[in-house]
């Protein structure tokens, strides 16, 4: 499969999204919320986007979600690939990649959870069939 | 002072080449200049302001010193494929404002010479650069989605090109010139689930300018006078991820925004330039300007109802993206151009709607299915 041969770019971090990465070596996805309006968004920022308030907090996301849509990539060097967006449960959508799979059976609905993939870096979230 | 009906589309010029390996992009910058002034019949001289995007080497400064330009306004609106629609709006605003009296507008490049520069990245890379994402599969999950929720085909898709390829074969320069059917566009190489190939834009060298002016300056030009009368402009993101939805565009706002404008609705429109980079653009695009019920976009596009002297709504009667030109990979200076030919009469007589007399002309900008802009513009002949 594709996806085990792929080198992925490590990330490059800054000072507002360093607990992100620090929380994917040990295996957890992280979201924010914001403590004055509720809402969770990803990807995290300092700033709420929704009300503006500074009071946002990290949480651990519970790393399931449903396949929201997804194409299969076939015109690409390294051979296909799965992208697509997954809703996680605590409802933010987050851009992704399908790995660990039968590509050609993915369907939009479908149950999901997280997986982190190595970089020379932080390792970066990916997600796989349930 | 309102911009609706105070700036006039004077010059239209889209440079013949679909391939040059042997010109720089400054000067197909430069070519496109000389051509809609010549198309206007006015000179360098005349130009005070000038509005250029992400494709002019080294920016508005760069490329003003190139040109030997010396204006007075200028904007330098980057939104990807769009940005040439967002520019016709800004100048008829600039003209309005009597911050220019001619504006010219530049698009140029090369893409099927060489690649392109990585898209510029904000906040979001290291959340979303390692996925891959493509135009071709991001327009792929937008129809995919859209297919999942609204039981579009691929077959309705095909009907796109399908129209497009009808209109390409009439035009000396188009890219592809061969009509095509709906098997053909379904046998095509499948890019990205579910779009084919056939269902993808060309890649084309090349470029197009525009010059917009005051009504006292395209009265005493010779060629018939194009005003606008609307003109809107939006962005769309899925803003930390709560917003994320595939089935619409930002053109839900900038379509409303250039209607209200213009006092007219889209069932007045004799003619619609849609952005075409994949045939599910054009598909969403219709459904989000008011052409027919969000949804419904799959059954408003089949039969040949795109096509000239076919269908209801002709559209992209040069050919489009599809199949005549998509310059730079950025495709709103010829939807621009094609629907000024259509309201001027100078159209192919062969796609030439009869008394063209009110167009529309809109694109997207980005990545559809991620961050994007939108920009609607309402033409009318005078």
């Amino acid at each position: 499969m594709m996806d085990s041969t792929v080198k992925y770019p490590a990330p490059q971090g800054n000072p507002e999204t360093k607990a992100f990465w620090d929380a994917t070596v040990e295996g957890k996805l992280m979201i924010k919320r914001c403590t004055a309006c509720g809402e969770p968004h990803y990807f995290p920022r300092s700033i709420c986007p929704f009300c503006f308030s500074d009071k946002t907090v990290w949480e651990e996301s519970s790393g399931e979600g449903e396949i929201y849509t997804f194409s299969l990539m076939r015109k690409s060097a390294s051979g296909p690939y799965a992208i697509g967006y997954v809703t996680l449960k605590e409802g933010p959508s987050l851009l992704t990649n399908f790995v660990d799979c039968d590509m050609s059976s993915l369907k939009i609905g479908q149950k999901v959870k997280v997986v982190f993939k190595t970089t020379d870096g932080a390792p970066l979230p990916f997600f796989t069939p349930v | 002072m309102s911009i609706k009906g105070n700036a006039y589309l004077a010059g239209i010029y889209e440079h013949p080449a679909r391939h040059a390996p042997d010109k720089s992009t400054a000067q197909l910058h430069a070519e496109v200049a000389r051509g809609v002034l010549e198309d206007a019949g006015l000179t360098k001289a005349d130009v005070d302001g000038y509005f250029c995007a992400g494709d002019a080497p080294g920016g508005v400064m760069a490329m003003a010193d190139y040109l030997g330009l010396k204006v007075r306004h200028f904007d330098s609106t980057d939104t990807g494929g769009c940005s040439y629609l967002v520019h016709l709006g800004h100048a008829a605003e600039a003209i309005a404002a009597g911050r220019c009296s001619v504006a010219l507008i530049t698009l140029a490049g090369k893409p099927r010479t060489g690649a392109m520069p990585p898209r510029a990245q904000g906040a979001e890379a290291d959340f979303e650069a390692a996925y891959g994402a493509t135009t071709h599969n991001i327009y792929g999950m937008c129809a995919m989605r859209h297919m999942h929720e609204f039981g579009t085909t691929s077959e309705q898709l095909a009907w796109i090109k399908v129209a497009a390829s009808h209109h390409a074969q009439y035009n000396e320069h188009a890219m592809l010139r061969d009509v095509v059917t709906v098997e053909d566009v379904l046998n095509s190489p499948m890019i990205s689930d579910p779009l084919h190939r056939m269902d993808c834009c060309v890649v084309t060298d090349g470029g197009g300018a525009l010059i917009v002016t005051t009504e006292a300056m395209a009265r005493s030009l010779k060629k018939p006078l194009v005003r606008m009368i609307g003109a809107g402009e939006a962005l769309k993101g899925p803003r930390g991820g709560k917003d994320l939805n595939l089935t619409y565009s930002a053109g839900v706002w900038s379509g409303p925004a250039a209607f209200a404008m213009a006092g007219v609705t889209p069932k007045d429109i004799k003619y619609a330039s849609i952005y075409d980079s994949f045939t599910i653009t054009v598909l969403m695009q219709l459904e989000d300007l008011g052409f027919c019920k969000k949804g419904e976009g799959g059954k408003f596009v089949a039969d040949g109802n795109l096509i000239s002297g076919v269908g209801k709504l002709p559209f992209n009667t040069d050919g489009g993206g599809l199949c005549n030109n998509h310059p730079v990979n950025r495709g709103g200076m010829t939807k621009i151009i094609e629907a000024v030919r259509q309201l001027r009469g100078e159209a192919h007589p062969k796609v030439q709607v009869p008394n063209c007399d009110l167009a529309l002309a809109h694109g997207t900008g980005g990545l559809l299915g991620v961050r994007h802009a939108a920009s609607t513009c309402i033409l009318e002949r005078v």
